[in-house]
């Protein structure tokens, strides 16, 4: 499958292993991903408190970049860049005035045709019954799916079903082997772009998610967020400040998890990245012989 | 019944005309201070910034453009979401956030997180994609918590979780910052 891809910019950064797990297992679900050329900041968790109409144009470019490249789906892996283009694409069309003047800010046409997909959508997607037979491992683990907030809400921009108990991860992570708990911090928010200017606040939001899924027996949280990643991954001394405990859970990308049933090294999909280490590993498949036979033929 | 007349410079007159919400919808049920996450640390309750728009007098809203909540806000949209008249809070938010900072009202203790929202525009504005080590030495030059994550930058460079230096991509979005600050509303 053929689609447009918007990387934003903290999967060149801080969330460089989505970036790289994504890319490694693409091939892999027959994605055929094209970065939209020219791309700029999405303006994630600022523009919008600072300047509305900002918030809007910097989406709008992006948007009119994929269209103008004929891009009928544009992949955003990151939640915070996904709900910022959901949420323009949403304001855009229902105000032809606010249409009209974001056009002319960004200097180019306004079309409605590329729709924006987030990494769960395609995932669910991309992996039919015949490419997890050919998945050669299983990752047999006990996992929180985290969701955050930027996936399900506002659920009319991003168009969730179940805002208030998501389960598409779950599902997905069902198809790999996975066994996924139920908790109550799946939609709760980690305290975003706090994480700088207050970290205390996610240091006590990130520990409530932490302790449930730790009291409830998981042994890592899967997130689809670079957001949710870095204030549950890197936050840890502050959690441990706030609530007094700590937690040696690891937390990664539900790529990660898909490319380690692939049977990918965690090294190519940057595991080896992350603050808290992660022990887990994916497990052969019992029946293998089918496989075997392909490859020696 | 007879509610407040709104004066046409009320902060509820501005927020209607910015997003269509009548602040008057609101009838006070609490669901979106109960479920907010960041309510811990507000100095007004969500619903209570309802309170104060509807109530609308001069006072009310210089304590609304003054308070510290509405810088506190995460925008996770669980107080919309769980809404029985299905009141964008954010957005609202967002209206007086940005009124706040334009009559200088921004309230002492939320100096770092305006800072690090500026410096955040200020980097997209220059480069045209995030550079994480700008982002965090201009917040940092703004705030002079100097020793703030010193710790962190060292390992986040060896886990090449940050680069070092800035992509050139200002000139894509030089045109969408050249215009001088100002709201857009909708037009209704």
């Amino acid at each position: 499958m053929k689609m447009g891809l918007y990387p934003g910019c903290s999967l060149e950064g801080s969330a460089r292993e989505y970036a790289e797990s994504l890319r490694a297992i693409a091939p892999l679900l027959n994605l055929d991903l094209r970065e939209v050329e020219g791309w700029n900041c999405c303006g994630a968790s600022s523009a919008h408190i600072i300047d509305h109409a900002v918030s809007l144009a910097l989406p709008a470019r992006i948007l009119a970049q994929a269209v103008k490249q004929e891009m009928d789906e544009v992949l955003v892996p990151c939640a915070a860049c996904f709900n910022r283009l959901a949420s323009a694409k949403h304001e855009l069309a229902a105000d032809p005035g606010v249409r009209e003047e974001v056009s002319a800010m960004i200097g180019m046409n306004l079309d409605d045709n590329t729709e924006i997909r987030n990494i769960l959508e395609v995932l669910d997607k991309v992996l039919t019954p015949d490419i997890i037979k050919s998945i050669p491992n299983t990752f047999p683990h006990k996992v929180a799916c985290y969701y955050g907030c930027l996936l399900v809400r506002p659920p009319d921009v991003v168009r969730s079903d179940k805002p208030e108990d998501p389960v598409v991860m779950d599902g997905l992570m069902k198809k790999i082997g996975a066994t996924t708990i139920d908790w109550g911090m799946k939609t709760e928010c980690c305290g975003a772009s706090l994480s700088i200017p207050r970290t205390d606040i996610v240091g006590i939001l990130c520990g409530r998610i932490l302790e449930d899924a730790f009291i409830r027996g998981a042994e890592a949280i899967v997130v689809a967020c670079p957001m949710c990643h870095s204030n549950l991954d890197m936050r840890r001394s502050e959690v441990e400040r706030t609530t007094g405990k700590k937690f040696s859970l690891p937390v990664i990308y539900i790529t990660q998890a898909i490319g380690l049933a692939f049977g990918l090294s965690p090294d190519v999909l940057g595991i080896q990245r992350h603050f808290v280490r992660m022990g887990l590993e994916a497990r052969n498949k019992v029946p293998q012989k089918p496989l075997a036979k392909e490859a020696g033929s | 019944m007879a509610l407040h007349v709104l004066e046409s410079e009320s902060l509820a007159a501005l927020v209607n005309r910015s997003t269509g919400i009548s602040a008057q919808k609101c009838y006070q049920c609490g669901k979106c201070s109960a479920g907010c996450p960041a309510a811990v640390g507000m100095d007004i309750a969500p619903n209570v910034v309802m309170r104060l728009l509807q109530v609308g007098t001069e006072s009310a809203d210089q304590k609304l453009l003054c308070s510290y909540s509405i810088w506190l806000c995460l925008a996770c949209h669980t107080c919309d979401m769980r809404c029985p008249m299905e009141i964008d809070l954010p957005g609202i938010i967002d209206v007086l956030r940005s009124e706040s900072l334009r009559r200088g009202a921004v309230n002492p203790r939320a100096r770092d997180i305006v800072a690090f929202h500026k410096s955040f525009i200020d980097n997209v504005r220059l480069f045209g994609r995030m550079w994480e080590i700008g982002l965090i030495g201009e917040y940092k030059v703004r705030t002079r918590h100097f020793l703030q994550d010193i710790l962190l930058a060292p390992s986040m460079l060896v886990k090449r979780k940050l680069s070092l230096w800035p992509g050139l991509h200002g000139r894509l979005v030089s045109r969408i910052f050249s215009r001088g600050p100002g709201r857009l509303e909708k037009t209704r």
